[in-house]
């Protein structure tokens, strides 16, 4: 089963996500993806950047795979995206069913913002060229383990196994809104939160995370005591969606949990506010927690 | 250009009031897991729909059978079978969503003609693409996320024939990206065709006022005397650091009548109004209205007029059409949402 660290959904300062992605070089994990996949005006790094994070990550030995954006609107950003499709040489993740249109048959990772709930979906996407398929967040792992049955030849199934869960997009942009501040005018404040800012209810539970166009949950879904049920469903790969604390810390006790066929490793303690949460794992409420 | 008024019919009462009211399309769906709208008492059984179609088609109105949910491996067979069901009926168009079940129309009933969901989620003309080169697709009905501008700018790019919201329930999220509902509950728009489900809802009356729960999670708190509304999750109040507010969207209704020039000058085809689950009543008062909205914008010619690549024209909808449609809207107000920038 190999690890693989999901693209940054915050915006991070330049400095910390390169020294992020120079720690990656020697972290146990098999596959990283960068790039943007949440707003089209954010520039964690520039290009130039990018290109040298992909290098040095390639020459740890390490896969690199770009993602692309999950919401497509405006001219700029689909061009943005065909950029990305038509320079990564069929290394590129597409969360949008543009990107798969424009990549016409080129191979491809279907990313979890794809609507891929069924064999003859999947069945589908494969022809057009997906070489892996990340799972929609909501589904269920007995699904999972249905169509990992009848999927293609070859292709590879990864699962969102850690981090705030992507949820949903919409066109306004909640953190912004959440300052009174106008989305055209943001001053890229949600740099302010390197994991989201987050919601709470009015008795208190942390519940949902604003990041930008993007809700998330407010508890980290961790599938670490999982393991083996998530290998014998047909899993390759799982995802580590980067969080701004304690991440060698997670990635070593998912190694562990991955490596050892005994008992899983000590887990960090969450570090964000919302616990763990596991519940689509079982066809359950996502926010539930079975442990 | 006419602008086609496409209305929704939740029940037979429903969909006559949508024809006898003006409706030139009107939408259904079946009973059970196959339509974002699968609600206890709503939805058409086979016998029903072929009364509602032929209805329909007596006084010129088209019907569209709407399986808009996507499929999981145990609901398959019963999503094809609709789509047998549907063919066999003679409507008009049929509203998908799941790719896989586009290429299963696609093969069997070549035939009948295919629009793309608003829950596909296609908000770029190389997303519409894709669906139009693999299956064919007439029609795409667009996500409310887009402005105006933004609207013309699409219509522009595509052969598709462009459909938009006009009046309803307002979807603050990207329709088919939005896993709230199901994280909160278990269930979801693109799976169980619910969003905020009844089932999971619980009432409370508190010394600090009346509160609203979904699942166990505390959607909203009313202060004595205040509305209630029914707990949609990304219409509850929040707090943020320390303010509580709507922090996702206020309770409020989707009506595009402000940008109504603009949408038929940049070549849209067709205006969609929300709410299968509303009432017979509601449903022909407000297909009354928008039928009026769009005969004014006709008679005046105002799409000539307007810009297409602005969102602002010197079209003021009518007051009291404004003020009748607010009387049926949720939390009787509206908003332009993602049409007008600043709401983004």
């Amino acid at each position: 089963m190999k690890l693989a660290v999901g693209p940054i959904l915050y915006l991070w300062d330049r400095r910390v996500a390169l020294d992020f992605y120079a720690d990656l070089c020697d972290a146990p994990v098999d596959i990283v993806y960068l790039g943007e996949v949440v707003c089209s005006k954010r520039r964690v790094l520039q290009r130039g950047d990018w290109t040298m994070v992909a290098y040095a990550l390639e020459a740890a030995g390490k896969e690199v795979v770009w993602s692309t954006l999950a919401l497509i609107e405006a001219e700029s950003e689909v061009s943005a995206m065909t950029r990305i499709v038509d320079t990564s040489a069929g290394r590129f993740e597409a969360n949008d069913m543009g990107a798969v249109q424009h990549a016409a048959g080129r191979p491809f990772v279907a990313g979890p913002h794809l609507n891929i709930y069924n064999e003859a979906t999947l069945q589908l996407m494969a022809a057009c060229g997906a070489r892996r398929w990340v799972a929609p967040v909501e589904l269920p792992l007995a699904t999972i383990a249905a169509l990992g049955k009848t999927r293609a030849p070859g292709l590879e199934i990864e699962v969102f196994a850690y981090g705030r869960l992507p949820l949903a997009f919409s066109a306004r942009c909640f953190t912004a809104r959440s300052q009174n501040r106008p989305k055209d005018d943001c001053g890229f404040i949600c740099s302010d939160y390197p994991d989201g800012i987050t919601l709470y209810s009015r008795d208190d539970q942390p519940f949902l995370t604003l990041n930008g166009i993007q809700t998330q949950s407010a508890a980290v879904q961790n599938l670490s005591p999982h393991v083996a049920a998530l290998r014998s469903a047909g899993v390759d790969i799982l995802r580590l969606s980067p969080q701004s604390q304690d991440f060698p810390a997670v990635i070593r006790a998912f190694r562990d949990a991955v490596d050892s066929t005994g008992a899983v490793a000590a887990f960090p303690s969450p570090a964000l506010p919302g616990g763990y949460c596991d519940g689509y794992l079982r066809g359950e409420a996502g926010i539930g927690h079975a442990g | 250009m006419r602008l086609e008024l496409v209305c929704p019919a939740g029940t037979l009462p429903a969909l006559r009031a949508a024809v006898d009211n003006g409706a030139d399309s009107v939408y259904i769906g079946f009973r059970g897991a196959t339509n974002a709208r699968n609600f206890p008492g709503l939805n058409f059984g086979e016998s029903e729909a072929a009364a509602g179609v032929a209805y329909a088609h007596e006084r010129g109105t088209r019907v569209f059978v709407a399986l808009n949910v996507y499929p999981s491996p145990a609901t398959w067979e019963l999503a094809t079978g609709t789509i047998d069901r549907a063919a066999r009926l003679g409507v008009d168009a049929l509203i998908l969503a799941d790719p896989g079940l586009m290429r299963y129309a696609a093969e069997h009933h070549p035939a009948l003609r295919l629009h793309l969901s608003v829950q596909s989620s296609a908000t770029n003309w190389r997303a519409i693409e894709f669906y139009r080169e693999r299956f064919g697709i007439r029609r795409a009905v667009l996500p409310r996320v887009l402005s105006a501008t933004q609207v013309a700018r699409l219509t522009g790019r595509t052969s598709v024939e462009i459909e938009v919201f006009g009046f309803g329930s307002l979807c603050v999220m990207v329709e088919g990206r939005c896993a709230l509902s199901s994280f909160a509950t278990g269930h979801s728009p693109n799976v169980q065709g619910v969003c905020s489900p009844a089932h999971a809802v619980r009432w409370e009356e508190t010394r600090a006022g009346r509160q609203s729960r979904l699942n166990g999670v505390l959607i909203d708190r009313y202060a004595p005397g205040e509305a209630a509304g029914y707990p949609t999750l990304c219409k509850g109040r929040f707090r943020v650091h320390d303010q509580v507010f709507h922090a996702l969207e206020e309770p409020t209704s989707l009506n595009a009548l402000g940008v109504l020039p603009a949408l038929i000058a940049s070549g849209v085809k067709a205006l969609k109004v929300e709410g299968r689950q509303r009432s017979p009543a509601y449903v022909g008062q407000v297909t009354r209205l928008l039928r009026r909205a769009l005969d004014l914008c006709a008679a005046a010619d105002l799409a000539t007029r307007a810009s297409v690549q602005s969102d602002t024209t010197d079209w003021e909808p009518p007051a009291e059409l404004l003020r009748e449609l607010d009387a049926l809207a949720e939390g009787r107000t509206h908003t332009l949402g993602a049409y007008h920038r600043p709401w983004q």
